[in-house]
């Protein structure tokens, strides 16, 4: 109890709480480990509390005063007779967290070739032959779809060439930039392309073409040599040497923080994880992204999808992360891509770009694809779905259907509806719910059904370790939490 | 310390002021007669010339009686002053406020001494006196201040109390400073009717910042430490309106005994709910006022909060914040966070230890408030020489 003079009243006077009476604010809890829980609210703010601590706030038994009481408080998940302005607060991080669906799509995938140079087992795009010129994008049907581009109300626009293998129709990549670039005059967004391409069939003219255009090349890196040219045969098995040569080049032409890389993970790679990543630093790359193998393409076909399940995979991306940290240790930055996400959900107040960690769903109205037939879908999954002829993600044709037909088709609004985590069983009640989100191709495409059972979704399996692994880092390892801290972006 | 007030000065010839007079100086006796009347003339030294016609004549000198009207003796202790300040002249008490002085580093107006909160640690005790006349001068130095000046403050007491009359100071500063930033310290309580807020926002003001302290993370902590009910909510809402009219704002953070354990998680709130601020201040305490007579609540070495100040800033700095720390010497900042050290006091109450005197670092150091040498940190500890902080 402080000293103060008598003009001063003593801080029992400035509780207007009646009795430490408080009501609670919408939360959810999950379990973390035997003794822990995640406490979250709608904000993506959260507390790491034992079970008695649950129960005493649940039973509004805090005790007033208590630094729990305080925190709970801080972090709006409380109110009392003392202060209600956490609800404008409340409010205001809503708004804040949902901005992102209000500007609309901001990624736009363009697949200008079906064609590929490779023969990769896993490819989750039926590939072409190299003279089908039927399977490459038209310049009417790329005109289409810019049209549609620039209907976007996103302040940025990210124009993504895929395959097939993009460099394959690369005269169609110089025609879209420049159209693109020249219609920005009037529109003025943040305009900027990524070319995903296996590299193998880079020139130095494509290189200086990006160079002076800004564009960004993301290619794949599946680890060291023999691993990725198992995972990624090429006629005469020499793609990692043109993969390597590539990157450098590339590095050396549009600078390293234009080149960026991707990484499949196959059943071979599991037991690869600090081999792969080791590959990574050896070429300059200073992130990395673990993903799973996602059940589509030839993927299904050969059913590789089905070879290692997602405890297994947990186990590869845990060796990779720790390994990883390790690396930010010893010194040097390099980022795990899906984690950096996981951890700007957790602790910034801001929303991700990312298209499965949204509710509702980011596909379509987060990015959307361009299929090379002027066929468009609702992400890249839908899109190599419908090339194994299921078709339920399409959402028009640029040469049929205009802008609003897109935007409100039955296909889009209903997979918003189905797609919104705080209505979906499971997620409603889920304490990782505001850092998560859903993937309705995958849940199609498993359990034939948009929605699923969560409780038999890898999707859901695989999220829900990460969290708790990533939460419980920052909770129980300093060191790790230093890391993980200078991974957010504010 | 350099005194801003004496009573100390000599009439020596005809004082023909009935009321206070407010008045720029200049040390040029050959000004155009025409300017004279509302000027103040600083004569030096003897041989320097006295001419007639100016409003007052300030001696700072003991040599000799000149044979003009409204001659002042200046008292020692403001013989520092030089031409382009601005003095105001009380007749009845021979008093002498120094409004501005063109050398300083900061260039406050006390606009009121009345104020709706009542700090533990105020270092400018309020009064509930009718202090209407403050605002008259600085109405009336303001056109009198160098246009090159590079910031003025407005500070109470609480500003924002004179309701129209501070839109009037803002919208004064503006006009007759346009290259002048303005920093106003308020408890942004009223700012929560959002009017005030627009008013503030519609004036213009090219380089405006509203400086609004916030002390906990949650209310009744705060409000203890402010002594009034709902001053978490106000000052909170205060902040939300002023940013939506997009009006800069900084948030001040006094750290002592009361409220030191929950930086960390002060900071932690800011970066989640207030990320839209334009700066975050954490300062160490001014030993004045209520601060000293309450002292021994408040008191805490600043290097036994060392942990919780680094956590804290780390926290702001991470989230990209802009973040500096005030009124804390450097040698008890703990390294990592040293570089957001600023020198923030005022040069008129600023001071040094003895044992300062051989620390590599003094330049760089903000030092002490005058008022807190007697009560300085246990771990004061010069930096060795060659020392680059
Ligand atoms: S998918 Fe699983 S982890 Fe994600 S919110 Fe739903 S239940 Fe929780
Ligand atoms: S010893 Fe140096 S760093 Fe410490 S207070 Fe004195 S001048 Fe500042």
């Amino acid at each position: 109890m402080p000293v103060l003079g008598k003009k001063f009243r003593p801080p029992e006077a400035f509780d207007q709480a009646i009795n430490g009476y408080y009501q609670l604010l919408p939360s959810r809890f999950v379990r973390l480990d035997g003794k822990r829980y995640l406490l979250s609210n709608d904000v993506g703010e959260f507390l790491v509390v034992g079970r008695g601590q649950l129960a005493d706030y649940i039973q509004k038994k805090v005790p007033k005063g208590s630094d729990f009481y305080h925190d709970l408080k801080s972090k709006c998940f409380l109110v009392d007779g003392d202060s209600n302005v956490a609800l404008d607060l409340l409010a205001l991080k809503y708004r804040t967290k949902a901005r992102r669906i209000s500007q609309f799509t901001a990624l736009h995938i363009f697949v200008v070739s079906l064609r590929c140079d490779y023969t990769c087992r896993y490819c989750q795009v039926s590939r072409q032959t190299d003279d089908k010129h039927a399977f490459d994008m038209s310049e009417a049907t790329a005109d289409k779809a810019l049209g549609l581009v620039f209907k976007s109300p996103s302040p940025t626009i990210k124009i993504e060439f895929q395959g097939g293998e993009p460099l394959l129709n690369f005269s169609l990549i110089r025609y879209i930039v420049a159209n693109a670039t020249a219609e920005n005059i009037r529109h003025k967004k943040n305009l900027q392309f990524v070319i995903t391409t296996n590299l193998s069939l880079l020139t130095d003219e494509m290189l200086s073409f990006c160079s002076s255009h800004g564009i960004f090349l993301s290619t794949s890196l599946d680890g060291p040599e023999q691993l990725h040219n198992a995972n990624r045969p090429r006629p005469g098995m020499d793609g990692h040497k043109l993969t390597v040569e590539g990157i450098k080049k590339a590095q050396t032409a549009l600078g390293r923080d234009k080149i960026g890389a991707l990484m499949t993970t196959t059943e071979k790679s599991l037991p690869a994880a600090r081999a792969i990543i080791d590959a990574y630093l050896e070429n300059g790359l200073d992130s990395i992204f673990l993903r799973p193998l996602s059940p589509y393409g030839f993927a299904v076909k050969t059913r590789q999808a089905y070879k290692y399940d997602v405890d297994r995979w947990f186990e590869f991306y845990k060796e990779g992360l720790d390994y990883i940290l390790e690396i930010n240790r010893q010194g040097h930055r390099f980022v795990e891509l899906y984690t950096e996400l996981v951890v700007n959900k957790l602790l910034s107040p801001f929303s991700t770009g990312y298209v499965d960690l949204q509710s509702p769903s980011g596909a379509g109205i987060s990015a959307i694809v361009y299929n090379y037939d002027g066929d468009v879908y609702a992400s890249d999954e839908a899109r190599m779905l419908a090339e194994m002829g299921d078709k339920a993600f399409r959402l028009g044709n640029v040469h049929d259907d205009g802008y609003e037909d897109i935007m409100l088709s039955d296909t889009l609004l209903d997979m918003l509806e189905s797609t919104l985590s705080e209505s979906i069983p499971m997620c409603t009640d889920c304490g990782f719910l505001p850092y998560c989100g859903t993937d309705p191709v995958y849940h199609h495409a498993t359990q034939g059904d948009m929605v699923g059972n969560k409780a038999l979704s890898g999707f859901c399996g695989k999220n829900m370790k990460i969290f708790r692994h990533v939460v419980l880092l920052l909770e129980d390892d300093p060191e790790a939490r230093e890391t993980l801290l200078g991974w957010v972006r504010p | 310390m350099i005194r801003l007030h004496s009573k100390n000065n000599g009439v020596l010839g005809g004082l023909l002021h009935r009321h206070p007079f407010i008045a720029k100086l200049t040390d040029n006796p050959g000004l155009p007669k025409a300017l004279r009347p509302r000027q103040a003339l600083l004569v030096s030294d003897h041989e320097a010339p006295i001419t007639e016609g100016f409003g007052l004549v300030l001696v700072a000198h003991d040599n000799g009686t000149p044979a003009v009207d409204n001659a002042v003796r200046l008292a020692p202790e403001l013989r520092y002053l030089k031409g382009h300040d601005v003095i105001k002249f009380s007749p009845d008490t021979l008093k002498i406020d120094v409004l501005y002085r063109k050398e300083a580093n900061a260039h406050s107006f006390l606009v009121t001494e009345r104020c709706n909160s009542f700090c533990i640690m105020c270092s400018q005790p309020p009064r509930d006196t009718d202090d209407r006349y403050l605002v008259g001068d600085m109405l009336a130095a303001l056109p009198l201040l160098h246009p090159d000046t590079r910031e003025i403050g407005i500070t109470g007491g609480e500003p924002t109390l004179w309701g129209e009359d501070f839109i009037r100071l803002v919208q004064a500063s503006k006009n007759h400073l346009p290259n002048t930033g303005l920093h106003i310290l308020s408890n942004g309580r009223n700012f929560k009717d959002v009017s005030l807020a627009v008013r503030l926002a519609n004036v213009g003001h090219p380089d405006l910042m509203v400086g609004i302290p916030l002390y906990a993370d949650y209310s009744q902590l705060h409000d203890f430490i402010v002594q009034a009910d709902d001053a978490f909510d106000d000052t909170i809402r205060g902040i939300l309106n002023l940013k939506r009219c997009r009006v800069p704002v900084e948030i001040r953070i006094v750290i002592h005994q009361q409220n030191y354990r929950r930086l960390p998680k002060l900071a932690e709130f800011i970066t989640r709910n207030l990320l839209f601020v334009d700066h975050v201040a954490l300062m160490g305490l001014e030993v004045m006022g209520f601060a000293k007579s309450n002292l021994k609540s408040l008191w805490i070495d600043p290097y036994d909060f060392r942990d919780e100040l680094r956590v804290a800033v780390q926290t702001l700095a991470d989230a990209k914040l802009r973040v500096s720390i005030y009124n804390t010497p450097l040698c008890v900042i703990p390294e990592p966070v040293r570089r957001y050290a600023v020198r923030s006091i005022s040069d008129w109450k600023n001071d040094y230890l003895e044992a300062c005197g051989c620390c590599s670092a003094k330049r760089q150091c903000g030092g002490f408030f005058s008022s807190n040498l007697g009560t300085a940190s246990g771990h004061i500890k010069p930096f060795p020489a060659g020392f680059v902080p």
